[in-house]
């Protein structure tokens, strides 16, 4: 008999604390199945920021640290510079990653900081009840912009990928999204490589993460899955932007 | 004993260095000795002090603003510090650089002609040993050959040929202190 | 041996050197004046030893290295001065939440706001209340002299190991710009440090998987963690009070730490040569503050005249350690200038006329 789906080894036994339809649980599964086929979980340190996934020590088996909100590439660098010998990654949203800790993924990725980083854009902030991210879409109706993100008054979403991959020590650079199997095989992909590459020594990774937030949203989790495609997709391009190879 | 020392001039005139050897002359005769600069961003003015103190007793502050002994290279150093000075300190000026007359009458003035002394030696640069060698003779405490082995302590390993010539200038300051008295 | 002659060391210089020496190999720092010769020190000697220095984009983030490094359980040292040290107050929280050793140099220098770059002792407030949020302590020690500044620094990387906390240097511009005769401890060598059991480096053959954090979501947990941190806290004050009184059967005494104590101990000096009978008492370690020298002198002590290069932060501690019967006076300078040992001296005598006391 063939076993269809098991939970991966890095991942602990037991539910999540996040909303149904949410897509950080099948991220936290990628991740733990890329940690399971590397074998690295036993010299991994996580680090969980300040957002939904703040609790994304329970989840995965390996040691964590859990960062004050945006610090997390910095607590990853102190980690990294200690034991030059694990693997740390990193798991952010797009608050925490693209609003009040840019300063600190910016220099980790210029310094090309021997991390990697998983970085969950679902362009609104979850934890905190619905407030507008950086990343959130123009018309993005969010509790802070009621009316629908006026682009005059907060500026553009911020690109994050493509603003990182304007630096060289930025090795490894992509941007998949989990609207569907087809793009959340690629995303899998896309996390192996950039995992692949901490563990080369060839600089700083990040791979961002298109996700739903059906609950904030207010929207069914499959109309959210709609939405991502149709919305989120065409403003924020998926695939590669930089790796290794492309470099050379 | 309690010598709270100031050395006031420009920038490149060794101002720093004469402190530190003051210092290190202390402290290898077992004096409790201190050294500052003055920091920030009037170093970048040009205009440059250090206090020193030497002492018997436990050093207070070590940032001196009342000199027993004080010295200044330059004539700005004069002007700013000349009414510093304790009553019946030392100061002594470098007269190459200070056209100004002390009016101060209730001070020990010494005059050093440093700039043109170091001329004459056929060395500028050591113009601050000249200066130096002068203040010791004002110091109880502080024999003159400490700075033998203060000197290579002090100065980088691909300077220590140039000992001699600083022992040397530092002999022409002692003389012309000694020939004020 | 030659490691141990006296040396001429700048201030920020020693410090860097004796962490080096108490077998801290991680630096994580950012410019700013009167503090940078020893992030630069660092820069150069880090690597000689096989450690790491790192200049970070800001002090949040450098705060944020040594939270990591720390929970990987390595000794690590971050440095700063005042504006730097209120941008670390967060990290400084998580990290005394987190409960991770670390050690926090702070070069003080006048406020508020931008201030000044001169010496100053107006973040002692900030150092021995709090600082950053919730209900924490870190030991502050005010080193007076560079031997004591070096000795207490090798010092402080035991004492955070031993209660998994922030410790704190508190200096000011003069200690960290002068430079005294010192003599270093001999170099330790990390690995031969107790290994950390709690640290993340990876679960390698470990039983349990290591977690570093201070979020506990659920009061009644919170509220037990905080009952831990709170013992753990009470033994620092029973075990960690440090200070130094001079002339301990005076009848007055000056109270002053850190560079203060240099100009108040030449004060007494010179009030004890005119006749009066002052002695001074000396805080080593902020906090725990030393109540139990006020206590041990509250027989003979008639008055007390703290003295700080604040408009008065320390004096509130000196109050509360006293019997209100006893006066305690307050002569403060601020904002980066120093007071003068005269002032304090007059300050003294008229102390001492104004409690009846004719001489």
């Amino acid at each position: 008999m063939k076993a269809v789906f098991t939970r991966p080894r890095s991942l602990t036994d037991g539910a999540t604390h996040y909303c149904p339809g949410c897509i950080h649980g099948v991220a936290h599964r990628m991740v733990a199945q890329i940690l399971d086929e590397m074998d690295l979980a036993d010299r991994t340190i996580g680090v969980s920021p300040v957002g939904c996934a703040v609790f994304a020590y329970d989840y995965f088996q390996c040691d964590f640290q859990q960062a004050a909100h945006g610090r997390a590439p910095a607590v990853a660098t102190g980690i990294k510079r200690a034991v030059p010998d694990s693997f740390v990654f990193t798991y952010q949203g797009d608050g925490d990653l693209a609003s009040i800790g840019t300063a600190e993924i910016v220099h980790a990725a210029s310094r090309g900081e021997k991390i990697s980083v998983v970085f969950i854009n679902n362009a609104i902030y979850g934890m905190t009840g619905g407030q507008m991210a950086p990343t959130t879409l123009e018309g993005q109706k969010t509790t802070t912009s009621p009316a629908g993100r006026d682009l005059a008054d907060t500026g553009n979403p911020i690109r994050m990928t493509e603003m990182l991959a304007t630096l060289p020590g930025a090795a490894y650079l992509a941007r998949g999204s989990c609207h569907d199997i087809k793009h959340l095989r690629a995303t899998q992909k896309y996390l192996k490589r950039a995992f692949e590459v901490q563990e080369r020594g060839e600089g700083f990774s990040m791979v961002e993460i298109l996700a739903n937030c059906p609950t904030n949203w207010g929207m069914s989790p499959v109309e959210s899955l709609q939405w991502m495609e149709e919305n989120l997709v065409p403003y924020y391009p998926l695939g590669e932007f930089r790796s290794p190879e492309e470099v050379e | 004993m309690y010598h709270e020392i100031l050395i006031a001039g420009f920038g490149g005139q060794g101002v720093m260095l004469m402190g530190q050897m003051l210092a290190y002359a202390g402290m290898k005769r077992d004096l409790n000795v201190s050294w500052i600069p003055s920091y920030g961003p009037e170093q970048r003015g040009g205009t440059a002090n250090c206090g020193v103190v030497l002492s018997t007793e436990p050093v207070g502050s070590p940032v001196v603003t009342e000199p027993s002994d004080c010295a200044v290279m330059n004539l700005p150093s004069l002007t700013k510090f000349e009414p510093a000075v304790t009553p019946s300190g030392y100061l002594y000026v470098n007269t190459s650089l200070c056209p100004d007359e002390v009016t101060r009458d209730d001070i020990k003035v010494v005059r050093v002609a440093a700039t043109e002394e170091a001329d004459a030696m056929g060395n500028a640069r050591v113009a601050n040993m000249i200066m130096l060698g002068a203040m010791m003779g004002g110091l109880e405490g502080l024999p003159f050959e400490v700075m033998e082995e203060v000197l290579p302590d002090v100065l980088p390993e691909r300077h220590h040929g140039l000992i001699p010539v600083n022992l040397k200038a530092l002999a022409r300051g002692r003389e012309i202190f000694e020939s004020a008295e | 041996m030659s490691e141990r002659q006296l040396q001429m060391v700048k201030g920020n210089e020693a410090v860097a050197e004796a962490a080096v020496r108490a077998g801290c190999r991680h630096f994580f720092g950012y410019p700013i004046t009167p503090q940078n010769e020893l992030p630069e020190y660092m820069s150069g000697r880090m690597p000689e030893v096989g450690g790491t220095f790192l200049q970070a984009e800001s002090e949040v983030a450098a705060i944020n290295m040594v939270y990591g490094a720390a929970g990987a359980g390595v000794r690590v040292m971050t440095s700063s001065s005042s504006p730097g040290i209120s941008l670390k107050q967060e990290g400084i929280s998580y990290i005394a939440g987190a409960e991770l050793p670390c050690v926090i140099v702070n070069m003080v220098r006048g406020g508020p706001g931008l201030g000044s770059i001169q010496p100053a002792q107006s973040d002692y407030f900030q150092s021995t209340k709090g600082g950053g949020h919730g209900d924490y302590r870190m030991v502050v020690l005010g080193p007076a002299t560079l031997q004591e500044m070096v000795d207490l620094t090798y010092e402080a990387f035991d004492i955070a190991d031993r209660y998994r906390n922030p410790v704190m240097i508190l200096g000011d511009g003069v200690i960290g710009q002068m430079m005294e005769p010192v003599r270093f401890p001999d170099l330790m060598d990390p690995d031969t440090l107790p290994t950390k059991e709690w640290a993340t480096k990876g679960r390698r053959d470990r039983e349990e998987l290591n977690l570093i954090n201070s979020l506990y979501l659920d009061p009644d947990a919170c509220w037990a963690h905080n009952q831990h941190l709170a013992r753990k806290y009470a033994e620092m004050q029973e075990n960690e009070v440090r200070y130094e009184v001079v002339h301990g059967d005076a009848e007055y005494f000056l109270v002053a730490y850190g560079t203060t104590a240099r100009i108040a101990r030449r004060s007494m000096t010179d009030l004890r040569e005119r006749g009066y009978d002052v002695g001074l008492v000396r805080p080593i370690s902020l906090w725990p503050f030393p109540e139990k020298a006020f206590r041990d002198l509250a027989d003979r002590a008639r008055g007390y005249l703290a003295v700080e290069m604040s408009l008065g932060q320390m004096v509130e501690d000196v109050r509360l350690s006293v019997d209100s019967s006893v006066p305690v006076a307050f002569y403060g300078t601020a904002g980066g200038v120093m007071p003068h040992h005269a002032d304090i001296t007059q300050q003294m005598e008229d102390l001492i006329r104004g409690t009846g006391d004719d001489r």
